[in-house]
């Protein structure tokens, strides 16, 4: 059992979302920066698909009633476990009846913390994420409050023996980190990567250019369905409304305001503006952290470019999953 | 078909340009064809007005045979391989879904703006509304959400400057040249001029929905007193 203390700002139950279900006008959602859960999950010897916490600004303060094990990552939090830094990236230990507390993030904007065995709500449409608009999945279809107490899966045996290595040698932390960031061909600071979108066309060449170059600056209009971006306004030379169709995370639509939108995992399934790019899913993550006044540049790719990445960054991944398999095997 | 990607894991099929019927049964019948068994590395499939988007996972595709340097044509050529040899399937015969509408009154707080902008009774609007054949091209926008085809001309009524705070579910609308029925107690600007006592979302069935793409609707007027008895918990509707 994990009893929430304090909520955070918005922390919520997600896992990797509800996909099949988007023909029926149900967003996908899940955890914002899926590969970033998935590493939190492997470093408590989770399934990928693991219900964890999702947290926002500020984080919550939570206790365990086990011991047990824990990993975060994310934005730059003042994490910490009974007073003392909760080191991120890796299992860490933590004891029955100390609190853990994530402070304000000094950079970044967003985390994720996963325990061991995975967090135990009800599966609704095949998912554990939670779905706020229409008030189901997750925990009671919210975000957490005070006082919520949240059951955990059992953990694997092979979590169970990293805790029992932990416990043995006296240790709050192991020594190696999984750190997501890092895996794959990383985007430089500041720039993601995108393709061209289906409307690309719709914008004028100069338009194009500019998007392509403009250093995008996030405004407070965000939340878990998309960010808006300002900068120099973006002229069509397509006028005309689009037939409306599927948008995708990562699908940066233009409204006639010329200004960009990014949508993120928790978008609508169908959009209405043109879709002027559309950011490599590698990337998609970078969106998760912007604060408004960040800046923000897109980088053209082509679609096998994208895949590469994509590749390079999962066979990391899998290069990991292997080598932390083999720690107690 | 052009196929056009969608961001490194979509594939979207533009069957056509314009919303009618015949692009309808395009996208219907592809949809159906890509959805009968099923491709590889696919997680859905979404059909739209004009399109079809097929969502992928690149890793899963080189798993099952995708060369990593052409996933996207690999794939597109397995989706335009299958639309050319469909699987045997039943004939598609449209559903034809009988919604009760309690019109007016409270449940329909703008039944007379409706009526004033076309210069007709709110008898003969309700009528008008019950009377037409409507198709479901899609569901979006929220969860059971239909954008339904077929509101007669003059019952076209632009949408509230002002979007009101909270719709009752099951509530029907007409916004501009559309009319559709507000699965979740949302805000909303479009004239309601009615509500339902089905429920059109259902998470706890399969599938969650009540209506699907490639349905027909036919709206019925029935009384407050019906109202009141369908949406009772004991009534058997769903």
């Amino acid at each position: 059992m994990m009893r929430i203390v304090k909520p955070g700002l918005l922390t919520t139950v997600q896992d990797l979302g509800r996909p099949g279900y988007q023909q029926y006008g149900i967003v996908v959602g899940g955890a914002l920066d899926g590969f970033a859960a998935r590493a939190a999950n492997l470093c408590v010897g989770n399934d990928d698909n693991a219900a964890l916490l999702e947290m926002a600004q500020y984080g919550p303060e939570v206790i365990f009633e086990r011991d047990t094990l824990v990993a975060w990552n994310g934005g730059d939090f003042d994490a910490r476990v009974a007073g003392e830094p909760l080191p991120r990236d890796r299992a860490v230990r933590v004891a029955a009846g100390e609190t853990i507390n994530f402070w304000p993030a000094r950079s970044g904007l967003r985390a994720w913390l996963a325990i061991a065995g995975g967090i135990d709500v009800p599966l609704v449409m095949g998912s554990r994420t939670t779905y706020r608009r229409a008030g189901l999945g997750g925990h009671e279809g919210r975000p957490l409050i005070a006082g919520d107490a949240l059951k955990l899966f059992e953990p694997s045996p092979w979590a169970r023996q990293v805790l029992a290595t932990l416990q043995t040698g006296g240790k709050r932390a192991v020594a190696w980190t999984v750190r997501p960031e890092t895996m794959g061909q990383p985007a430089r600071p500041g720039v993601v990567r995108a393709l061209r979108g289906p409307e690309c066309d719709w914008f004028t060449k100069e338009a194009q250019r500019i998007f392509f170059s403009a250093a995008w600056r996030a405004t407070n209009e965000a939340d878990r369905m998309g960010v808006r971006l300002s900068g120099p306004e973006l002229a069509r030379r397509h006028e005309g409304e689009m037939v409306s169709s599927s948008v995708n995370a990562g699908t940066v639509q233009v409204p006639p305001a010329g200004q960009p939108i990014v949508l993120l995992p928790s978008r609508q399934s169908i959009g209405g503006y043109p879709r002027i790019a559309g950011v490599a899913s590698v990337d998609l993550g970078r969106f998760t952290q912007l604060r408004p006044g960040d800046t923000v540049g897109f980088e053209e790719i082509t679609l096998a470019v994208a895949h590469d990445l994509y590749l390079a960054r999962e066979r990391d991944f899998a290069r990991v999953r292997m080598g932390l398999a083999r720690l107690t095997g | 078909m052009q196929i056009t990607p969608l961001g490194d894991n979509a594939l979207v099929l533009e069957l056509g340009t314009v919303i009618d019927e015949s692009t309808h049964r395009r996208v219907q019948t592809a949809w159906r064809a890509l959805a009968a068994a099923p491709l590889p590395a696919v997680s859905e499939l979404v059909p739209a007005y004009t399109t079809v988007t097929v969502f992928y996972d690149p890793w899963a595709a080189v798993q099952a045979g995708a060369p990593a340097l052409g996933i996207a044509d690999w794939l597109g050529g397995l989706v335009r391989e299958r639309l050319k040899n469909p699987p045997k399937m039943e004939k598609a015969k449209p559903r034809v879904v009988d919604v009760p509408v309690c019109y007016g009154g409270e449940h329909g707080p703008d039944l007379a703006r409706v009526a004033a902008q076309a210069k007709l009774s709110p008898e003969e609007v309700i009528k008008r509304h019950a009377k037409a054949d409507y198709l479901v091209h899609l569901i979006g926008f929220a969860p059971g959400f239909p954008y339904l085809g077929g509101l007669p001309k003059d019952l076209h009524t632009p949408r509230h400057a002002k979007p009101r705070m909270v719709v009752p579910p099951g509530s029907i609308g007409i916004g501009g040249e559309q009319t559709g029925i507000y699965p979740l107690a949302t805000p909303g600007g479009w004239n309601l001029i009615g509500r339902t006592p089905l429920r059109v979302f259902r998470p706890e069935q399969n599938p969650p929905v009540l209506l699907a793409a490639g349905d027909r609707v036919k709206f019925r007027a029935i009384t407050p007193e019906e109202f009141a008895k369908l949406q009772a918990p004991t009534s058997k509707l769903p």
